[in-house]
């Protein structure tokens, strides 16, 4: 299995590659290339140009800006999961990728390969809808932000322009008292989640649910997130009825996704054990954090 | 056809070489350098046979080309014993507990337990069994490998006293 002819691209600034994502036609945008070489070995993807982007260091960056985390979309999945300021600030960015593959593949691929690559079940689209992520773009005509919400345009296609580069992404930063947690099921341990759920919430001392934010992948080609069950959460207890309350809204969800594997009603159920479970942490966790 | 001239330290050697833009690092290392050792097993980042430590940092070499690995340190299986042939405390370990039986996974497990043991000397059980799960093997069940795995920590963690 070797991949198909192409021709290599190693942009060192990022005008370079601008110029060369305007100029190119059936190029490939190598980033940690551990979901595009597999592809590429199989020749399920055949470039006539590949841009390798690992020497355009200034997308490789993570930091704090205001109330919100900047991660640049060449930063390595292991850098954010061992960041320190990423542990402190979104601990639920830290505890996603304890599920995200494995160590080798983490020291390679890249938050914005993954975002671009887009699948469903990834837990990075999914932890940056729970972070109401913005993610910047950039074209030789300028730079525009893109809600996470509008981010998927199709299955694992991005809202991206032939003649765009994803920079990065800003993530909110919940206050310090806030509760989190991430969920997935997968068949082994590093696999792409099967269902996974992310949980931020803030509770009001007498535990009642403040703000609420609950984003499911392996739903749909774009991450879900539970809008009308959160606005509807808002000022209940945060206890067994909330916890019911949410379950009911997934248990209505329409259209959940199949494959040869795994039905829909196992999605729904897993979604629904999945979201019980995180919510019981992130109850605990923002009880904890606000006594 | 699309060729770069390349320059890589393998295992403390330089080399410099003519490499098409679409040879993978793992080709590049058994073919170009004759350093086969590498083991290819799914050559789409499944199994970890291939891992080498690309500037410290384990990878997958069927998942990078060999011109992304330009100016790059990289250590293989040939990499990990001593120049004059003794081992490694961690290969030493696995010859003591028989961590390997048909040693086709062997290379990427050793490179994948030596990141880990560079960084930490204590590892609890199920940290090097999460550090091992981007490494099939389908002979020794992983048993014998932990142990290994186990052991030259203690044995690192005693030559430190």
């Amino acid at each position: 299995m070797k991949p198909a002819p192409f021709i290599y691209h190693r942009p060192q600034q990022l005008s370079e590659a601008l110029d060369l994502v305007a100029q190119l036609d059936n190029y490939k945008i190598i980033a940690g290339g551990q979901s595009l070489m597999p592809m590429m070995n199989f020749r399920f993807v055949m470039p006539d140009h590949v841009i390798d982007l690992n020497q355009v260091t200034e997308l490789n960056h993570i930091s704090k800006e205001n109330q919100q985390l900047h991660i640049g979309s060449m930063t390595r999945q292991q850098a954010i999961y061992s960041s320190a300021l990423v542990q402190e600030h979104i601990p639920l960015v830290s505890q996603a990728y304890s599920f995200v593959s494995h160590r080798q593949i983490r020291n390679r691929g890249t938050f914005g390969g993954s975002l671009c690559h887009l699948d469903p079940s990834s837990e990075q689209p999914c932890f940056t809808a729970a972070l109401d992520g913005v993610i910047e773009v950039a074209s030789q005509s300028g730079k525009r932000e893109i809600p996470i919400a509008h981010w998927t345009a199709m299955y694992m296609t991005p809202d991206l322009a032939p003649n765009e580069i994803m920079l990065g992404a800003k993530l909110s930063i919940w206050p310090k008292t806030h509760g989190w947690s991430f969920m997935e099921y997968s068949r082994r341990h590093g696999d792409y989640a099967i269902v996974g759920v992310a949980v931020l919430v803030n509770l009001s001392v007498a535990s009642t649910i403040e703000r609420i934010s609950i984003a499911l992948c392996g739903i749909d080609a774009a991450p879900v997130r539970l809008l009308n069950t959160e606005s509807a959460l808002i000022n209940q207890a945060a206890d067994e009825s909330a916890i019911r309350m949410a379950l009911g809204d997934i248990e209505k969800l329409p259209n959940i996704m199949e494959d040869a594997l795994n039905t829909s009603d196992y999605r729904r159920h897993l979604a629904k054990t999945l979201t019980r479970r995180a919510l019981l942490e992130a109850f605990e966790r923002a009880k904890k954090r606000i006594s | 056809m699309d060729f770069h001239r390349i320059k890589v330290y393998v295992n403390g050697k330089a080399y410099e070489r003519e490499v098409e833009s679409r040879r993978t690092l793992a080709d590049f290392l058994r073919m170009d350098l004759s350093l086969t050792g590498t083991h290819l097993g799914c050559e789409h980042g499944v199994c970890g046979a291939c891992t080498v430590l690309l500037n410290g940092s384990s990878a997958r070499a069927c998942l990078t080309l060999a011109v992304q690995a330009d100016q790059c340190e990289i250590t293989t299986i040939e990499g990990l014993a001593h120049a004059d042939g003794t081992l490694s405390v961690l290969q030493q370990a696995f010859q003591e507990c028989h961590g390997l039986q048909c040693g086709f996974c062997t290379p990427g497990m050793l490179t994948t337990l030596t990141e880990l043991l560079n960084e930490n000397l204590s590892p609890t059980e199920s940290q090097v069994r999460e550090a091992i799960t981007g490494n099939l093997c389908r002979c020794t069940g992983y048993q014998a490998i932990v142990e290994a795995a186990l052991l030259a920590a203690q044995k690192l963690r005693d030559q430190r006293v």
